[in-house]
């Protein structure tokens, strides 16, 4: 089962502990991975761990240009199309509403939304040509709840739950499927800044009484991933401990 | 038959998998030769790519037949 031997796949954001996490799983069911994000070291680092079947390619996805052409770099690197597209990419800018910065809005909406939609754009031309491929994107929890204080990032997130619903429907007939997760709060970088009292707080809100582990997500990237979710398009996953049940 | 348009009818029999006889200039894409929304689009980037032009969305929506494709292609090429 999850078998992806053969398999090419482009996981955004890949120097953090979320995109390692998934890279990692792909790799360990015989994908050859492109591994991106703007942390160079960091990614030949992951890299490195990882052994062969691994290419790195950084960009930031900030520039509307780099975003564009990323998927055609990393077709190039591996020699082959790209099979399976993660954009994991992402970025929070936190703050309440009528305290935030126009660019604080407008960057995350460009990384966590706009940048995702060029890369399905770009790595579309060939899935349609070859007819199958799956795109697998990385939301939040907070696309489906919202959370004060991360107006922007909830924004973006419950964009890409759009984009992915409608993306989906565009490309059914071509056996491309297309789908998002929501993760819970899982033990990053990101979740590693929020205030002891309120991690208490959410850890209460978790019927299964823990953070996330990247390995949690990684694993529902890697069944959306494989030839087994053929008949799974459109859809919301939720991993999230049981925190919120939409 | 120009170059131009045995290569479109080329770029249509083998895409939308249909009948070569079938092909005819005034033939729709949609109507009578089984296409969907998106191998209209995906016809138009594949003839973007054969041709070297650039047909912008809303050329693109005007092109309903195989004459209206091979119309458009020659006029970018002669220009």
């Amino acid at each position: 089962m999850f078998n992806l031997q053969g398999k090419t796949a482009l996981v955004t954001g890949a120097s953090g502990g979320l995109g390692a996490a998934i890279a990692r799983a792909l790799h360990a069911q015989g994908a050859e991975l492109v591994l991106s994000g703007t942390r160079e070291p960091a990614l030949a680092e992951v890299a490195a761990s990882l052994g062969e079947r691994v290419h790195v390619c950084a960009a930031n996805l900030s520039s509307g240009e780099e975003a564009d052409a990323l998927v055609g770099k990393a077709e190039a690197l591996l020699g082959k199309p790209l099979d399976i597209l993660v954009n994991n990419a992402g970025l929070t800018r936190d703050g309440l509403i009528i305290r935030m910065k126009d660019e604080d809005w407008s960057q995350v909406m460009t990384v966590d939304l706009e940048s995702p939609f060029r890369l399905c754009r770009a790595a579309l031309k060939g899935m349609l040509r070859r007819r199958g491929g799956r795109i697998i994107n990385i939301a939040s929890i907070v696309g489906v709840t919202g959370n004060g204080g991360q107006a922007n990032y909830s924004a973006a997130k419950a964009g890409m739950i759009g984009m992915t619903k409608s993306l989906a429907q565009e490309v059914g007939s071509r056996g491309v499927t297309v789908n998002v997760i929501a993760p819970g709060f899982v033990e990053t970088a990101m979740t590693a800044v929020l205030p002891d009292a309120q991690r208490d707080k959410l850890l209460g809100s978790i019927p299964l009484g823990r953070m996330g582990k990247p390995e949690d997500i990684a694993a529902a990237v890697v069944y959306l991933a494989s030839e087994e979710a053929g008949w799974v398009t459109g859809m919301t996953m939720n991993v999230n401990g049981g925190m919120a049940m939409p | 038959m120009s170059e131009i348009a045995d290569k479109v009818k080329k770029i249509v029999v083998e895409h939308l998998g249909v009948e070569e006889s079938k092909v005819t200039p005034d033939a729709s894409f949609i109507d009578d030769l089984g296409a969907d929304s998106l191998d209209t689009v995906e016809l138009v980037m594949a003839f973007e790519e054969a041709f070297s032009v650039e047909i912008p969305e809303d050329a693109a929506e005007k092109i309903a037949t195989v004459k209206d494709a091979i119309d458009y292609i020659e006029k970018q090429k002669a220009a």
